[in-house]
């Protein structure tokens, strides 16, 4: 990641969390914008989700990663708390590794 | 510190107790992001800098999860700023438990998912406990994200092989954790089944990092049919407020 990249993250997220707070009393977002931003989250969270799941790159991960996360998805259900979750799904796939599966 | 249980009596204690939890919960998510980052071809100074400036784990794990599987730098930074547009709304929710004046300066960049939720709730009571509960929140959290963040590095330097210990896998757990509850709405959920519809199809075919960007055509699955059901008035904007104690 070059200086330029992180520089522009940084400063673009520090700008969207100050103007907010320099504006406040005088703009105001419909609920209607506020949802399409939470959306908008949602869809790129998920996206990154399934994509990390199941590629690497342009190809399929193998099967040790998704099984991991699916018995994350089962843990998350269960409602464990999140280490637990995440840990599960490491220790699922690296045993699955071990084991000789992709 | 005792000073302050003492005034605010045992709410207030409730508070510190709180902010801790959810700090901690978020600095382990900090360690999976330390120990994911230099697989994703971060230098460790570059990881520390992004924990310290950027400050939002979502974004962080985003784009380190675009650089991890072989996506170009802008398409990463690119998600991660669509994802961070949601500190605008998070902001002006904010402001006015925040004060004004200079300490907008410092207080704008500890706004987060879990600040917004849980100043939000802490609006009642007595004076000014919203405007504590923002400072302790931010200032501990801060300090956990930036301690994380190098505990994770050091674990994952001192592993050869992150594959082996299945750190891929937990990545995307890490993710779906952070997102389950913000799918309680049909909307939402709506919106999720497009995105991964589109990036699933497109992952194949597009440099990586573009099928993520992609997934936002699925918010287009939203708008479609919450117009003929007449329910855009939607009271309460702040049940969505998501990544329960995440990053």
């Amino acid at each position: 990641m070059t200086i330029t990249a992180l520089a522009v993250l940084a400063g673009g997220t520090y700008l969207m969390r100050l103007v907010p707070l320099l504006l406040a009393g005088r703009v105001e977002f419909s609920d209607r914008t506020v949802r399409l931003v939470e959306l908008g989250a949602v869809a790129l969270l998920v996206a990154l989700v399934v994509t990390g799941t199941w590629f690497e790159g342009q190809e399929f991960a193998g099967w040790a990663r998704p099984a991991g996360v699916a018995v994350a998805a089962a843990g998350i259900w269960r409602r464990l708390p999140f280490v637990l979750v995440v840990v599960l799904a490491a220790a699922t796939t690296a045993v699955l590794r071990l084991a000789g599966l992709p | 510190m005792r000073s302050v249980q003492r005034t605010g009596s045992g709410q207030s204690r409730a508070d510190v107790r709180d902010a801790v939890t959810v700090s901690v919960a978020v600095g382990l998510v900090g360690v999976s992001f330390g120990a994911l980052a230099p697989a994703a071809g971060l230098s460790p100074v570059t990881t520390m800098a992004m924990s310290m400036l950027v400050f939002a784990g979502g974004a962080q794990l985003l784009v380190t999860g675009v650089l991890a599987a072989g996506g170009g730098i802008w398409a990463a930074v690119v998600a991660g700023l669509v994802l961070n547009l949601r500190h605008l709304p998070f902001g002006l929710a904010l402001a006015r438990h925040i004060g004004g004046g200079w300490s907008r300066i410092p207080g704008a960049h500890v706004i987060t998912d879990e600040s917004t939720a849980f100043v939000l709730a802490r609006t009642d009571g007595e004076p000014g406990r919203a405007r504590r509960a923002f400072w302790l929140l931010g200032l501990i959290k801060y300090g956990c994200w930036q301690l994380g963040t190098a505990g994770g590095l050091l674990l994952g330097a001192s592993v050869p092989d992150p594959s082996a210990l299945g750190l891929d896998a937990a990545f995307p757990a890490a993710l779906l954790a952070m997102l389950v509850p913000m799918l309680r709405r049909a909307d939402a959920r709506r919106v999720g089944g497009a995105a991964a519809a589109v990036s699933l199809t497109c992952a194949p075919f597009l440099p990586a990092g573009l099928p993520v960007l992609a997934g936002l055509l699925g918010v287009g699955a939203a708008a479609r049919r919450a117009r003929p059901g007449g329910v855009q008035a939607r009271a309460g904007t702040s049940d969505a407020r998501c990544p329960g104690g995440r990053a």
